[in-house]
Order: structure tokens, then sequence, then C-alpha cells
């Protein structure tokens, strides 16, 4: 097990360099450099200056010199200056990560905590009116596009009804490390929270529904059945531990379109998040962070297979490596 | 007043719904199992075996399936009973192994824990108990390194041992009654026969009562007590063992007997039966049903209903066509001795 989880990790280098070679190279194909950026705020910079700029922060340099400057720098968490915030994009990462994070989770949790006693209800008692109301939800959150639904739930549960906080994710006036606090930073994760589980979620239902459906009708549920197995321990012990399978190997998976969800929710939210610095910094060509971000989802995409692989191996006996 | 038998069979029907309607794969079969008697349940792809064995353990699905009739076991009619009685009987009472061992097992439990499961229901047994009488079943089927074994999962033992598991586990509880289906097709020929001599030692052994369904003559010529020949949902043929090989009278078993290569009797051609068994919801369900595939028989000779009657004490027969049967000229099979000729 921990040889095979080195050896995708081994795998996983190559991966890395392709993907950092292709972003280092997009970001040089785009208009301007690092310094564009800065004359666009300061209009006034002497081009004498700026050209001297550039040679000191080596931008004159070949390509390939400044390849390896760029991951040097990356590797010692250098991961250049922000021009907008007039910060170095590391620090500007550390403030937002943790939000993204705890909203990421809080997602995944609620997804999975929706999806699995639905799936369950709906691939159990097919054809009876909870599975279908279960799967008439899902086509619908199969037909609504994230942001809409966001939209909407902001709409409704924010500004209408007043429920939760339309944006941030604190309130400014708690100090931090109080209950108060905590609860302040759990009631401004609700929405954009449940906006994406309630979507995120039809997915892992219908999937699951045609796991238990599929897995129902196995070889191996008749000989249980013909021991005598009484029908709970059919459903929990059989079908469904059978079921689950794939569903587990899904969660890896599910942090890319984690990433991708985090831009729109956190954006309509305004909640600060890494999702809500990448629309903006794209907006204000504000590239430094724009391609450590990228860099980042890359990364966590890349791991996130890794960990689908690692959970798939480590609840299926036949994919047990040695 | 004689001994009361293990289990009767009376009219039993199994009906599937297809499209709306239920047609009956299993159609007013009546067939009784004595205590240790091994009976054979033989006949062509698609005529009803599988379903009247998965009726005998309530493993139809209920929505899509109507099974009508009596099924008398041990005097008790498991047609009659709720899922949770028949799971007292299921396991512990009646063992039933499968045709396909590599989708019997479930993939993610141990050897051990799939054996040990039925008798977690049906024997209080400490643990250790288990253990030990588990390993002891492993032996018995013929599985070399039990110890080793009971830890393993399915996909890591070859198709042959997946069945000896799957053996172990209709035998664990020492049912009375074991109901095989066809479980050796899924094999290699020589593992056939290793499985074969094995069932044929538990029987022995144990002295459980086997319904064998299969489709090879020769094992049921090694194996069986009775034969009961089915086509079409039907018995056509029911009879002890010797009768059916050396007096077999439906057109439909003759035909099969004569579809068999034979060691003994060598031929330089193989009787083949016209047609397929039709799909179910295309049977005749008047007249006699194997009147289609022999066509050159005229209809008269068959009853308008045909019934399964005692021709001789123990040999029932079903329809008159019998007693006029002969194969088609084109067809008939000229015996031809090599040694002779
Ligand atoms: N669940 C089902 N729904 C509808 N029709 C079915 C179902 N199961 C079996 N049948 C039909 O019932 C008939 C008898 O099937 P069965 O499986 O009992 O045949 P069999 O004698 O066991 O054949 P084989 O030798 O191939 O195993 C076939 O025509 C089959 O297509
Ligand atoms: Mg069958």
């Amino acid at each position: 097990m921990l040889k095979f989880i080195l050896r995708r990790i081994l795998i996983m280098i190559p991966q890395l360099f392709l993907l950092s070679v292709l972003i280092f190279l997009l970001a040089k194909a785009m208009p301007g450099d690092a310094l564009t950026g800065q004359l666009a705020a300061n209009p006034k910079m002497d081009p004498q200056t700026l050209e001297e700029m550039r040679e000191k922060l080596g931008l004159n340099d070949p390509v390939h010199i400044q390849y390896i400057r760029w991951v040097k720098n990356m590797l010692q968490g250098d991961l250049g200056l922000s021009y907008t915030h007039q910060q170095p994009v590391t620090d500007l990462l550390a403030g937002r990560v943790g939000n993204t994070v705890l909203l990421s989770a809080a997602i995944l949790v609620l997804t999975y905590l929706i999806a699995i006693p639905l799936g369950i209800v709906s691939g159990r008692w097919t054809d009876t009116w909870a599975d279908k109301l279960i799967v008439g939800y899902s086509y619908i959150g199969y037909a609504t596009p994230l942001f809409i639904f966001a939209l909407i739930m902001l709409f409704v549960f924010g500004f209408h009804l007043g429920w939760f906080p339309t944006g941030g994710s604190v309130d400014i006036q708690v100090e931090e490390g109080t209950l108060a606090y905590y609860l302040s930073k759990l009631n401004h994760l609700m929405l954009p929270a449940l906006s994406g589980a309630l979507i995120n979620t039809v997915g892992i239902i219908q999937y699951l529904r045609s796991e238990i459906i599929d897995t129902k009708v196995k070889d191996f549920v008749k000989t249980a059945r013909a021991k005598g197995v009484p029908e709970r321990q059919i459903y929990w012990r059989h079908i469904l531990r059978n079921s689950f399978l794939p569903i587990a190997a899904f969660l890896g998976y599910e942090i890319t379109g984690l990433i991708g969800g985090s831009v729109f929710l956190e954006s309509i939210y305004s909640y600060p998040g890494l999702g809500q610095l990448f629309l903006q910094s794209i907006m204000q060509r504000d590239y430094s962070v724009v391609t450590a971000l990228v860099m980042i989802s890359g990364v966590a995409t890349l791991v996130g297979t890794l960990l689908s692989d690692i959970i798939l191996s480590a609840v299926d006996p036949r994919i047990r490596i040695e | 007043m004689s001994k009361q038998p293990l289990l009767e069979i009376e009219r039993l029907r199994v009906s599937f719904q297809i499209e709306g309607a239920y047609y009956a794969a299993v159609d007013d079969v009546s067939l009784v199992i004595e205590e240790n008697e091994v009976v054979a349940l033989v006949g062509e792809s698609g005529c009803g075996k599988s379903a009247l064995a998965l009726s005998i353990m309530g493993l139809h699905p209920p929505e899509k399936t109507k099974v009508e009739g009596r099924l008398l076991f041990k005097g008790t009619n498991l047609l009659s009973l709720s899922v949770s009685e028949l799971n007292r009987i299921r396991g512990k009472e009646i063992g039933m192994i499968f045709q396909d061992p590599l989708t019997a097992l479930n993939p993610l439990m141990t050897v051990g824990r799939q054996i040990e499961e039925s008798m977690n229901y049906h024997l209080r047994l400490p643990a250790e108990e288990k253990k030990k009488r588990t390993i002891r079943l492993l032996e018995r089927v013929g599985i070399p390194e039990p110890e080793k074994v009971y830890h393993r999962y399915p996909h890591e033992l070859s198709g042959g041992m997946r069945q000896r598991v799957v053996i172990a586990i209709a035998i664990a509880c020492e049912p009375s009654l074991l109901i095989a289906d066809e479980p050796t097709t899924a094999l290699d020929v020589t593992i056939q026969a290793q499985i074969m001599e094995l069932l044929k030692e538990l029987q022995r052994q144990m002295k459980t009562s086997i319904i064998l369904i299969t489709h090879d003559l020769g094992v049921v010529a090694e194996m069986a007590d009775r034969v009961a020949v089915m086509y079409a949902g039907e018995i056509v043929e029911l009879a002890d063992v010797d009768t059916i090989f050396h007096r077999p009278l439906h057109p439909y078993t003759r035909s099969l007997l004569q579809s068999i290569p034979s060691a003994q009797v060598k031929k330089d051609r193989l009787h083949v039966i016209q047609g397929i068994v039709p799909p179910l919801h295309k049977l005749p369900r008047r007249g006699c049903r194997f009147q289609p595939r022999i066509s050159w028989i005229g209809a008269e000779q068959h009853e308008l209903e045909p019934q399964l009657r005692e021709v001789e004490p123990g040999h029932w027969v079903r329809c008159t066509c019998y007693r006029h049967f002969h194969f088609p000229d084109d067809q008939m099979t000229r015996e031809v001795d090599y040694g002779a000729s």
C-alpha cells in the first residue's frame, strides 16, 4: 500500500512538470508581463525606469532561465507579487485559502449527507413515489446551472427572507476566537454550502441509485438470501457495501468539481476565498495571482485523483496493491 | 402409512410478468422428493428448471413473479411463509448451489466470513467454534490449506475453488435438501468431474436429498435416483434413472438421449432436435407442447389436453404421442458399429 502511494506520487512529478510548463507558457503568451499591470496602475512611469526594472526582474532573460527561476521561487513559497493588492501572492492566498477549504469541506460533507440517504431510498424502493420525487429532484438539479441556482438561493433566503447574510465569511464586529465568531462563520457558510451541495449531490444520488439497482439483482445477493440472511443485512452487508465502492472513489474526483464550483459560489456570495480572488484577478489581469491559482488547482486535482485511487484500493480488496 | 416425503411440489406454477401479462415458465408441475434421494431435472435451456429451483428458495422478486401451487417442505407450505419465516429454513434446511461461482460470491467478503454468515443465523456458535467448523467445511469440500483460504477473498481463488466455497456455504448447516442448479456448467471439463465427485461423496456422507439440475446426461446417469424431464415448463416424463435411460418413452426424452454422443454405442450421426424451446410468451398453451418440434407425427396422435399418466409403476409420461413416435427418416440415426464396418 505504502509502495503504491509512493509510486503514484512519483508519477505525479512529471505530471506536475508538464502542468507547470504549460501554465508558464500560457502566462508568457498572454499580452503584457508582470510590469504591464504596474504600468496600468501608474501610467506616468518613465519607460527608462520600466526597462531597468524589467532587466532587474530578469524579464529579459531567455525563457528557460525565467522558467527555472519561476519554479525555484515557487518551490520556496514565493509566488510573486500581486500588483492590485500590492502584497506577495503567497500572503494573499494564505488569507483566503482557509475560507475556500472550509466551504469546500462543508459542500462535500453536505453533498454526501444528502446523497447517501436519498440514493439508498431511491435505489431500494424503485418506482415508489419517494423514488419518483428523488429522481425528479435530480433531473431538475442536473438541468439547473450552479450559478443560477446560487443566485436564486441568494435572492430568496438572503435578500427576500433575510435568513442568512448575503456576503462575507464572518461578521466584522465579532471578536476572533469567541463562540459568536464561529457561529457567525457557520451562518455565512450555510447558504453557499447548501447551494453547492444541493446541485452537486444529484450526480451522486443518480449514481448510487443505479449502483443499488444493479447490485440488488446480482448473484451473490441471491446466495446471501439463500443462506437465510435477513433482509436488513442483505441490504447493509451485501448490496449497499458493494454499491458504495464507486461512490467512495468519487470523493477524490469531487475536489476538481469543487474548485470550479467555488469560483461561481464565492463570487456570487462575495465570499472571500480563492475562487472569488481568481475571478477578480482575471478581470484585473493580475497574472501572478492567476498563474498561482491555476497551478494550485492543478495540484489539487492531481492530489484528488490520487486520493480516489487510494480510497478505492483501501475499500475494494480486488484492487489491493502490494 | 408411508413416511412423509421431504418435499412435495404440488401443481406449482411460476409466472413472469412480460409486458404487463403473466406467462408461466413452470406450468402445473408436481413432483415429490423423498429423503436421501437425488432427483435430476433435465431439459433444454429455457424450459423452466431454474425458475422451479428459485421458487423453492423463494428467490423470485415478488413484484414481477407469481408463484402458485404448494411447496410442502416437511409438511410446511413454503409459499405461505413470510420472508422471515422462510429465512429460518433457507440455508438451514435447504441449501442452494448456484451455477456461476464467479458471480455467486460477494467480492468484498472473505471466504470465511461468507461461510460463517449462514451459521450466524441458524446455529448459535461461539466465534472460535464457528471458525473451526468453517475450516473443517473447507477441508471437507476439498480445499487445500483451509486456514489460509479462510482469509482469502473470492477473486484470489480459481473457478473450481470458488465453486467448492459455494458448496461449503450450501452445506454449512447440513441441510436436508440441496438444490444444485447446473453446478458445473461454468467450469472446465476436468474440474466438472471433480465437483460432481465431491457432490456425490457429500451426498453419500450426509444423506442429503438433492435436486440436481443439469444438461449433462452422463452426470444424471451417475448420480440420480430419479429423473424428471422438463419441456416448456412441464414435466413430460418422470421415472427412475434406469427406466429413463433404457426405456424412455416420451419423444422429447428419446430425442435428448439420441442427441448425446455415447461411449458404448457409436453413432455416425447424432440426432438434432428440430427448432428451439419457444420464448415464454410464444409457448403453445394448449395441446402437446412438443408437437411443433415433431411435426412429422400426425396431429391426431397427440392428446388435446395431455396428462401426465403412470404407464407402469413409477414411470410417468405426458401425452399419448409417445406411442406413435419414431425419428424422421431423413434424420434416422443409423447405428453403425465402427468395429464391424
Ligand atoms: N425474471 C424473468 N422474467 C421473465 N422471464 C423469465 C425470467 N426468468 C426466466 N424467464 C423465462 O422463463 C423461461 C424459463 O427460464 P429458466 O431460467 O427457468 O430456464 P432454465 O431451464 O433454467 O434454462 P437454462 O438451462 O438456460 O438455465 C425462459 O423462457 C426464460 O426466458
Ligand atoms: Mg437455469
